[in-house]
Parts: C-alpha cells; structure tokens; sequence
C-alpha cells in the first residue's frame, strides 16, 4: 500500500483501505466463523453422545413410532422455517420490505413452535420418568446426553427467535438492512442444519423396533 | 445481491426443500429395517450429510460465494471433526470390558 493511501487511509472510514475479504461483509464473515466454531461444538457434543452409546451395555431404545412422526413434523417446521427466511432475504433485497417483515416473522413463528413441540415432548419424557441421571428403560447416561443435545440444539432455536425479531423490528423501523436479515438467515439455517444430525443419531437410531 | 444470487430462483429453492424433507423422510425408512447397527450408522450420516450439503450450497448460498471462502471454512470444519474420530477405539475398548476387567477379574 503505497504512502498516500496510507495517508488517506488515517483519515478515512473503516474499510476504505481494502477489500472485504472473500468479497463478503465483514460481519457476515464473522457469523460464518461462529457458524463454523459452532458446528465443532455441535461435533463434539454428538461424539461425546456416541462415546458414551458405544460404551455403555444397556442403552435405552425409548422412542416410539409416535415420537419419531412428532421428530418428523419438527424437521418439517424448521424445515419449512427456513424456507420463508430465504423468501424474507429474498423479498428485502428485491426493496419488498412488508413482504420481508411477513416472511421473517413466519419465521419466527415456525421458531417458537419447534420449541412449543419440542418442550412438549419434554416435558412427556420427563412424565414418564425421565431425568438426566435415570430412567425406566436402560443406562440414566441417556437422559442426561438426550436433554444436553437437545437442549444446546433449543438454546440456538430460542436465541435465533428472539435474534430474528429483534432484527426485523429494527428493519421495519429502518435501523437494520437487508444485509443484517441474511445474516441472521445464515444462523437460522445452521440451526436448521444441526437438527438434521439430531434426528438420526438422537432419535431415529434410539427407536424402538 | 449477488448476480448469481438473483439467479438462483424460487424453484431452486423449493426443490432443495423437497429434497431434504425426502430425505428425512428416507431416514425413517432406514431406521425400521432390519440392519445391524454399523450400518444404519453409516447410512444415517450419509443422508444427513447430503442433507447438510444442500442447506449449505444452496440456503447458506456457499454455492454462489467465492470458492476462496468454501475452501477457507469448510475443509478445516471438516477436518477438525474427522479428528475427533480418535474417541472409538476407546469407547470400544470400555464395552469390550479390556483390560479393566481383567483386573476385576483376578
């Protein structure tokens, strides 16, 4: 960089003096970055899981037919949810800022009933016994690594809902951008992304047969 | 927007949707057949991977980003999960009940 661009540079706003790298937004590198460092820990979370599977003799089988149809309709909730977040995104950079708001708080509302859903059967294992050290069908081990994973999983799912609203209130009264509603699209997809891991390992492989 | 974002229509996006509810929908399948463990293992984690893959090329939008931010994050992402494969042999090693049990054995 030369002397005068230096220079300038000093004087100038942040950004001014280079790229953006990857030819992105800083802060969207940024939630990419967390996003990555967030997948680790769902990684090493999900093989902790099958550590202790692996190693423990009596592991439990609870799940029936009927909650593997509840695992279904949830995926297609977030699923679904993170459809209409891409159509928000889509909406606000075509300049439609009534159809962003819509699309993203149909978002949200797909967000708040994963979790409705989700506490729901909670709250119905716990009924029936289930806490994180016993309970009535094998090794206590799984209650414990079940509500860890699936309470990280719904920590993301509750901050993302409350993050997604936050920001499309501060869209709606100008102070947020369409760039701020993707990057949060970004979160809500990789939360979208580690639900597809939970169901197989957590659930489809602890069916009962 | 991007150029090739604008391009990437509605329907792309729906038929990645369907796809990834098909496949949800095929891993129920596999969880009820009657195959020994390992391999429902490996056949739920291939699907969910494919899984993966769509949401990140096509809803993450990693498809039409710079090559030079995929091949920044996500071989290293990967690269530190295959490491933490270390943990099996020992998981393995405490059902097999080796060697502890043989000292509770004697």
């Amino acid at each position: 960089m030369s002397q005068a661009n230096l220079a300038v540079g000093a004087h100038a706003p942040a950004g001014v003096m280079e790229e953006s790298p990857f030819s992105i937004p800083s802060r969207k590198l940024v939630m990419w970055l967390f996003i990555l460092s967030d997948a680790v820990t769902f990684g090493a979370v999900l093989y902790g899981y099958g550590y202790l599977r692996n190693s423990t003799s009596n592991w439990p089988h609870p799940f029936e037919f009927s909650s593997v149809i509840n695992a279904l309709i949830m995926t297609v909730i977030l699923v679904t949810s993170s459809l209409t977040m891409l159509l928000g995104i889509r909406a606000a950079k075509l300049g439609d800022k009534s159809k962003a708001i819509m699309w993203s708080f149909v978002t949200v509302a797909g967000g708040i009933l994963f979790a409705g859903l989700h506490l729901r059967e909670w709250f119905g294992l716990i009924h029936e016994g289930m806490t994180l050290t016993q309970n009535p069908w094998g090794s206590g081990i799984f209650g414990a690594t079940f509500f860890c994973i699936t309470g990280l999983h719904l920590t993301h799912v509750v901050g993302g809902v409350i993050a997604i609203t936050v920001v499309t209130l501060g869209y709606k009264r100008g102070r947020y951008n369409e760039g701020h509603l993707e990057i949060w699209g970004l979160y809500w997809h990789f939360v979208d992304l580690v639900w597809m891991f939970v169901v197989p390992f957590v659930y489809l492989l602890n069916a009962k047969h | 927007m991007s150029t090739s974002q604008k391009n990437e229509g509605l329907g792309t996006y729906f038929i990645v949707y369907f796809c990834i509810l098909a496949i949800a929908g095929l891993q129920i399948v596999v969880a009820y057949q009657n195959i020994d463990g390992s391999q429902m293992f490996l056949r739920m984690l291939s699907l969910a991977i494919i899984q993966a893959g769509l949401a990140i090329m096509f809803f993450m939008h990693m498809k039409t980003e710079k090559r030079s931010l995929f091949f920044t994050l996500i071989p290293i992402t990967v690269f530190v999960l295959l490491m933490m494969n270390m943990i099996w042999s020992d998981s393995f090693r405490i059902s097999g009940g080796a060697p502890f049990a043989k000292y509770l054995g004697q």
